[in-house]
């Protein structure tokens, strides 16, 4: 029975983390909470949604198409909406955020409507397996697959990477990066474009589990990822795998203990708690400077 | 080689440059000194183009760079160690480095440039798996310093590598500065401790809020009444 909720939360925590790492990722480089980003994961949900109803494609397919659409929406929105805001006050930037994402919540309402859509059932086959006495499906070993082999992946690009190691010294030190000759712009939009992709595959995940893609669907998924990104420590990229799974056994649990109706109240509880006793989230530091 | 022609910058409402003019010509050391707030940094970063011009030109090797982008001056030649060393505190040395060299892409003579650092600095090869925020004052000024030397500059721009170090430190660091000139670098460098500076340049400006007011040979400097009291402290 704990095994079952375990990997229930399991499940639903990698969809969190997925959506997580797009926040954690652009704040760590431009200190900005990009409140567009739950309106990216929905609409990579829908490309992904097309993609599988209109075209045909298998959901595999779909997640890409979602994640290079997404890639290029995350990189426009940069520096349509927050590039020329780059040297006002942070507050320019965040207010800009909040209304990109009320433009494209509402766009979606009048492209797609109000009644949430379903992926056909032809999509995904979903099948139950046994495994030490818990019931698995088949759509929950995909969702824990597809989200670990991402993160993995971005932790190469990251880590090994060229680009992926100027991401760390840009988010280090913005002036000092540019004084190597890296390109901050470039590292910038590159960032989003990674965020976004996630966010994107993250959709299309979410919206097979719940069966449900709406235009909405980016407000709450996107404050609990928050959530869970400044529960691992805002910056922090394995803080927010390790805030997003967390959350969602944290979730997964309180249901299975009987407060079903406190479910999304249990993220914004943590939230607080976090806000409260540590700031800083699991993994999170301030960096001491050394003179 | 580099010519500053009547620089100005604001920030904001305060004149951090007015009418700054200087030049570097090739293979020398050219120090900047002043108290703190005489504008040393912001001539650096105006230089390198973090911190925009109002007014006035900057010229490397007869090219006009006054609004080049940071990473764009970088390829053509110029290179900064920033003023409180700057090192990516939690990447490793041998990162650190990698980033210096990020305008590369040769990788054989990337290779071959940080051994020449490592050669210069044994320190860093000794640590070159450790984060940099595990060095030592002393040793994270080695590393900013073959950071910058990663790109192969033909400027190498120093703001203040004495800051915090023990005397016996700064005048290591003072022989490597003169040694890396030997192998052709040119040098700009900003310091407050005017004495150090002053025995290793060939010329020097003296700034005072954000102007040149005296420069020269480094050694009529050294000796002028003026310049000792106010910052050799006689």
């Amino acid at each position: 029975m704990l095994l079952q909720q375990l990997i229930n939360g399991i499940a639903l925590g990698s969809t969190y983390a997925l959506i997580a790492l797009g926040y954690t990722m652009v704040y760590g480089i431009i200190t900005l909470i990009n409140f567009a980003h739950g309106e990216i994961f929905m609409a990579g949900a829908f490309v992904g949604l097309f993609l599988v109803t209109v075209l045909k494609f298998n959901v595999f397919l779909a997640m890409a198409g979602a994640m290079i659409f997404c890639m290029i929406m995350g990189v426009v929105i940069e520096l349509i909406a927050y590039r020329p805001l780059r040297k006002s006050s942070r507050l320019s930037a965040l207010i800009s955020a909040i209304g990109v994402s009320i433009f494209l919540s509402t766009l979606a309402l009048m492209v797609f409507g109000a009644d949430a859509k379903g992926f056909p059932d032809t999509a995904f086959p979903v099948q139950q397996v046994k495994i030490l006495g818990a019931e698995i499906s088949t759509l929950q070993l995909l969702i824990i697959g597809v989200s670990a082999l991402l993160m993995l992946a971005l932790e190469f690009i990251v880590q090994k990477t060229k680009i992926g190691k100027a991401m760390r010294a840009t988010s280090e030190d913005y002036n000092t990066a540019a004084l190597m000759g890296i390109n901050v712009n470039r590292i910038i939009s590159f960032t989003f474009a990674l965020g976004s992709s996630l966010a994107a595959a993250g959709g299309v995940l979410v919206g097979l589990l719940f069966n449900a893609v709406s235009f909405n669907m980016g407000l709450m998924a996107g404050l609990k990822a928050f959530s869970a990104a400044v529960l691992g420590g805002i910056g922090s990229i394995p803080g927010a795998m390790l805030g997003g799974l967390l959350l969602g056994v944290a979730e997964v649990m309180g249901v299975a203990a009987g407060y079903s109706s406190y479910r999304d109240a249990i993220a914004f509880a943590i939230l607080v708690l976090v806000l409260l006793v540590k700031p800083t989230g699991l993994l999170g530091q301030k960096i001491q400077k050394k003179v | 080689m580099l010519i500053v022609e009547n620089l100005s910058v604001n920030y904001k409402a305060i004149k951090a440059l007015v009418n700054l003019s200087c030049r570097v010509e090739q293979g020398e050391i050219v120090a900047l000194i002043g108290a703190n707030g005489a504008g040393k940094t912001t001539t650096l970063n105006s230089i390198s183009g973090i911190v925009p011009a109002s007014a006035g030109r900057v010229v490397f090797e007869g090219e006009e760079i006054t609004k080049t982008l940071p990473h764009l001056i970088v390829k053509k030649g110029i290179s900064q160690v920033p003023e409180g060393r700057r090192v990516f505190a939690k990447m490793s040395v041998l990162e650190n480095l990698e980033m210096g060299a990020y305008i590369r892409s040769d990788t054989k003579g990337i290779a071959q440039e940080m051994e020449r650092i490592f050669h210069l600095f044994p320190r860093l090869a000794e640590r070159k798996k450790q984060l940099a925020k595990t060095l030592s004052g002393g040793e994270q000024q080695m590393l900013a310093m073959g950071r910058a030397l990663m790109s192969q500059p033909r400027l190498l721009l120093l703001d203040e590598p004495s800051m915090g170090l023990a005397p016996m430190l700064v005048e290591k660091i003072f022989e490597i500065i003169q040694e890396i000139n030997k192998t052709g670098t040119t040098i700009m460098l900003v310091e407050q401790n005017a004495h150090m500076a002053l025995s290793i340049a060939n010329r020097a400006y003296v700034l005072e809020t954000g102007q040149v007011v005296l420069e020269g040979e480094a050694k009529e400097l050294a000796e002028n009444p003026e310049v000792r009291k106010a910052y050799l402290g006689e």
